[in-house]
Order: structure tokens, then sequence, then C-alpha cells
């Protein structure tokens, strides 16, 4: 299950590189959140993909799974999705300012 | 145990939530700030009496023992960095008072700060690495709304950049954090590095520190500082300063909190590569430093060039080197707030940033002048001021392990910020003015008022070295000896 999970994170990993180095700006942050994917997906696959019960005590399993990862997902998911709701709006003004999309036509080192 | 330890922190976090409630009382909201700040300052220096009396300070969040809970730990090391960050922080902070302008100030300019400092002290507190990228995360989110408020074409357009590298760099940072969870099984610094020694750092551990490193080295601008020229251009003087004195600073407080206290195994691989790419971010910042006639780039390029010196210092990994790198860490962060402060100050008289178009400053602003000659050589590193013996330490931390060439090549790029310095000086306050100077306006005298605080702390710790490096001697011993620090957070 692991072997699959790691197969799956790359391909996310591999397109998100991709769209990041698009020079479409949607494109650029589409591919952030693919790479977000992949690594919470990735820290839910590296506390092992054991069979056991949900993470609560009602449950009364015999084992559980790893609560500390889901934990950290949901702290990281939360945070990524402020700044994705950030860089959305951000990319909205930049849009409106400068008219532009294309992140070739963003380049410059001149001053106004 | 101590409740202390979480003040530095308390303090911006409470100011910044009250801050919310009066963005259109920009007198109310100045009074609050500025008396938090140098509160702060206080509740800093009284936390660096206590470490320097008591020993490492931790503080079980919860009441939770130390691997299970998050523990926040205040080493010398931590404590001092508190101390430079509030100081600095204060001293922009007042700087902002005068030269920020209404408009920013109406759309939570302050609680925004605020925010940036909690998450700085946050990150040098804290004892769990998930816990720091969290603090990462609070310092990144309220600088990306620093660098944009205002929403000028510059500002929008270089801060796409900067949030799109961070947010990389971040994403990266749960990777690593995911892998070591994998090996080691825990978060908690302190446990981390007993698991580390226990499991000894073979290929994979090797291969997860340098992943740390790629990371931090991102945050801080060793070699991977592609972003930062772009980015720290655009905000006004006061943001800069700031981010110039503590960003980068967080970045390199991660990367030797993490190869004295975790990866410490195989300084062979590590260590060596840590060396290299210091040698390169020297060579590279201060080519750029020299390179430029714009005085903003000139500087951001000299947080490059000393960003390598201080991981040089790491690199060197002796007594001598990591005293050095202390020493000169806290030099940096309050030598370069106070660049950019004078910086500020000078386009603010002047009206453009190019130098070539700047001339005889001297005759009316001499203060102003005086003050950028003395902030110059202490950047450089002349005897009776800060920059020299941390400079002393790790050339001679760099010499005893056997790093010759980086050596020299640390040698050589302080002949060159010299010279980027001195430029600067030769053309902005020597020979004939070459434009109109405008009048000063109102109040703009306040503007000097900080930065004249941060001088003379740049000649106090020169001068006083004898009486701070006791206190330098006892961080470089924390980092030297990783026992210390797990006997204080495990308590066995």
């Amino acid at each position: 299950m692991e072997i699959l999970m790691a197969f799956a994170i790359g391909i996310l990993f591999m397109v998100g590189t991709y769209l990041i180095l698009s020079r479409s700006l949607l494109r650029i942050i589409l591919g952030t959140s693919l790479l977000t994917h992949a690594v919470h997906l990735l820290l839910l696959t590296m506390s092992r993909l054991k069979t056991g019960a949900a993470p609560l005590l009602g449950e009364k399993a015999g084992n559980y799974v790893d609560p500390l990862p889901q934990a950290l997902i949901l702290t990281s998911i939360v945070i990524s999705f402020g700044v994705t709701s950030f860089f959305f709006v951000l990319a909205y003004r930049a849009y409106q300012e400068l008219g532009t999309d294309d992140m070739e036509q963003l380049r410059g080192h001149d001053d106004e | 145990m101590n409740n202390l330890l979480i003040m530095p922190l308390l303090v911006p976090l409470v100011t910044a939530v009250v801050l919310i409630f009066f963005n259109r009382q920009i007198r109310l909201q100045k009074w609050i700030s500025g008396l938090s700040a140098l509160a702060n300052v206080g509740v800093a220096g009284y936390l660096v009496h206590v470490v320097r009396q008591e020993g490492i300070q931790t503080l079980n969040m919860g009441g939770w023992a130390a691997p299970y809970g998050i523990v926040f730990v205040a080493d010398m090391f931590a404590a001092l960095l508190v101390l430079t960050t509030t100081i600095v922080s204060a001293a922009c902070l007042y700087y902002a008072f005068g030269s920020i302008g209404k408009e920013r100030e109406k759309f939570y300019f302050y609680p925004f700060f605020q925010f940036l400092i909690v998450g700085v002290i946050g990150s040098f507190l804290t004892g769990d690495i998930f816990n720091l990228f969290v603090c990462f995360e609070v310092m990144l989110i309220s600088s990306y709304a620093l660098i944009v408020l205002g929403g000028t074409k510059k500002q929008l357009r270089e801060s796409l950049k900067y949030i799109l590298i961070n947010i990389i760099s971040s994403a990266l940072f749960v990777a690593s954090v995911a892998y070591l969870y994998a090996v080691v099984g825990t978060l908690n610094m302190a446990h981390l590095s007993v698991r580390v020694a226990e499991a000894g750092q073979g290929g994979v551990l090797t291969t997860i520190s340098v992943l740390f490193l790629i990371v931090f080295g991102l945050k801080a601008g060793l070699f991977l500082y592609f972003w930062l020229p772009g980015s720290y251009k655009v905000p006004p003087a006061a943001i800069t300063a700031v981010f110039g004195g503590l960003l980068t600073k967080v970045g390199l407080y991660a990367i030797i909190r993490t190869f004295t206290l975790i990866f410490y195994h195989d300084p062979y691989i590590t260590h060596t590569l840590i060396g290299w790419l210091a040698a390169a971010t020297m060579l590279l910042g201060v080519i750029g430093a020299i390179a430029y006639w714009d005085i903003h780039r000139i500087l951001i390029y000299n947080i490059v060039a000393a960003v390598g010196f201080i991981a040089f210092g790491l690199a060197a990994a002796n007594q001598a080197a990591l005293e050095g790198a202390i020493y000169y860490l806290v030099h940096d962060m309050i030598v370069k707030a106070l660049l950019f402060l004078l910086g500020g100050t000078i386009i603010a008289y002047t009206g453009t940033a190019t130098i070539k178009e700047m001339g005889g400053l001297m005759r009316t602003r001499p203060v102003l002048g005086w003050m950028f000659f003395i902030a110059a050589m202490a950047l450089v590193g002349v005897p009776p001021l800060s920059g020299f013996i941390g400079k002393l330490l790790i050339v001679e931390g760099g010499l005893q392990a056997g790093f010759y060439w980086i050596t020299g090549i640390g040698l050589l790029t302080s002949l060159l910020i010299l010279y980027s310095m001195m430029r600067i000086f030769m053309n902005v306050f020597w020979g004939v003015p070459k434009r109109p100077l405008s009048e000063p306006k109102k109040g703009t005298g306040w503007l000097l008022l900080p930065a004249s605080c941060l001088v003379i702390l740049t000649i106090v710790l020169g001068l006083g070295a004898e009486w701070i490096y006791p206190y330098v001697n006892q961080a470089g011993e924390t980092l030297l000896n990783p026992d210390q620090y797990i006997q204080a957070v495990l308590k066995e």
C-alpha cells in the first residue's frame, strides 16, 4: 500500500512541479495546491498505513492508527488554505493592476 | 518550568490582537505598540539574565512531559537572539512611526508587524520541529502582508514571486518533517537528537539533513538567495529593515540549531557542504554588492554575504567558530537593520535610490553621514566596533578547522564589502550635490533617533566585548554539547 501511495505522491509532485514551471499564474497556483496535496499525503503515508481503528477511544479497538500525523496534516491544511486564498486574491489584484497573467511579462529590474 | 519563557511571545501576540480593534485610531495604535515593544525589550533582557543565572530554561506547554507535549526552550543562544530581535524590532517600529504613512497605518500595519515579531520569537524559542514550521508560517504570512501592503505595481509583482518561493519551501519543510518522522518517530528536537544518535546517522538521515539544509537555505538565502534581491527592494524602509534584520536570520538560526543539535554525527558530508555553500554565498553576495549603483541593492547583497559568513562559522564547528557565528549573528541583525534605516533616510532626503545621482550630503546632514560611516565600519569589522570580534573568532575557527580556502574567501569578502560601503559613503556624502536636496519635512529629524540607538549599541557591542563574551561563551557551550540541551528538556 505504501508503494502505491509513493507512486501517487510522486506523480502529484511531478505534475505540481511541471505546473509551477509554466507561464500562466493560475497554473502556478494550481501547481502549488497539488504540491501541498502531495505533501499532506506524504505525511499520512510516512506514518505507516497499517490497519487500525480511527483514533477515537470510544471505538474500543485493539489497535488504532497513529493520531499524530493526522493532527499535523490538519494544521498544515489550514495553513496552506490561508496562504492559497491570499495567493489567489493577490493574483487577482495583480491581474487588475498589471493587466497580465503571464509571468514572463512580470520580469524586470525597472524601478518605475 | 518557567512561565517567563512564553512572555516575549505573548507580549507582541496580545498587542497584535488588541491593535486589530483600533485600526482607525492611529495615535492610540502608536502608543500601544510603542509601549509594548519597550516592555518586550525588558522582558527579553530579564530572560537573558535568568538563563545566565540558572542555565537552560524549559516550559512544557499544558504540563505534558517533554517528548509528548510541545516544549519551549531558552538556552543562551535563543535568549540572546530574542533580546536582539526585540531591540531591532523596537527600533524599526519607532522608525515606522515617522515614515510609514497614514494609508498603511490605517490598514493594520502595526498588527501585522507585531504578528511578524511573534513568528520570529516563536521560531527562536520552540523546541519542536513541527512547531518551528508553524512559527515560520506565522512569520511568513505576516511578511506577505507587509511586503504587499500599499499595493503598488512593483510590490504586487515582487510579492507574487516571494509568496511562490515560500510556499514551495514550506511544502518541502513539511515533506522533510514527514521523512524525519518516518525514520525516528518523534518531533521534539531534544528527543530527535537522542533517537538520531541511537540510530546512527546513516545515509537516510544524512539525506534528510540535506533536505532540511535546502529548506532552511531557501529561507536564509544561503546560496538559494535568488528570490531575495527583488522582494527586499519593494517595501518601505522600515519594513525592509525588519526583513533584513530578522527574517533571513531565522533561517540561519534553524540551520545552526538543526546541525548542532540533531545532525552533527556526519560532519564530513554535511558541514563540508555547508562550508562550500557558504563560500559560494559570500562570493556571489559580494559580487552583487559591488555591481550595483542602487543603495538598496548594495545593502541587500550585503545581507547575502553576511549569511554566507555566519554559515561558514557553523561549518567550521569548533568552539571559536561557533562563538564567532553567534557574535556575528547578533551583530549582523543590529547592523543590517541600522543600515536599512539609514539607507531609507538617505533616500527620503535625496529623493533617489541611485548613488550616482547623490552627493554632498555631508554638508547638510553631518549626523547622518557619521552614523552611516560608523555603521559601515561596524559591518566591515573594523576593530573597535561590533563586527570585529565575530569575524576574528570565525577566521580563527576556520583556520583551526583547516578550511584555508574558505577563510581566504571570507577575508577577501570583507575587503570587497568595505569597497561597496565606501562607494556608498563617498558618492552620497562627499562631493557636491548633483540635484537639489529636498527640504527636510517636519519631524524627519525624529527618524534618526531609533537609528542612533542602534549605532550606540554597535559601539557598545564592540567596546564591551569583555562584558558580553561570557554570554556568547555560554551560548557556544550549549551548541557544542547538545547533551546540555537534551538534559534540560528530557530531564532523565
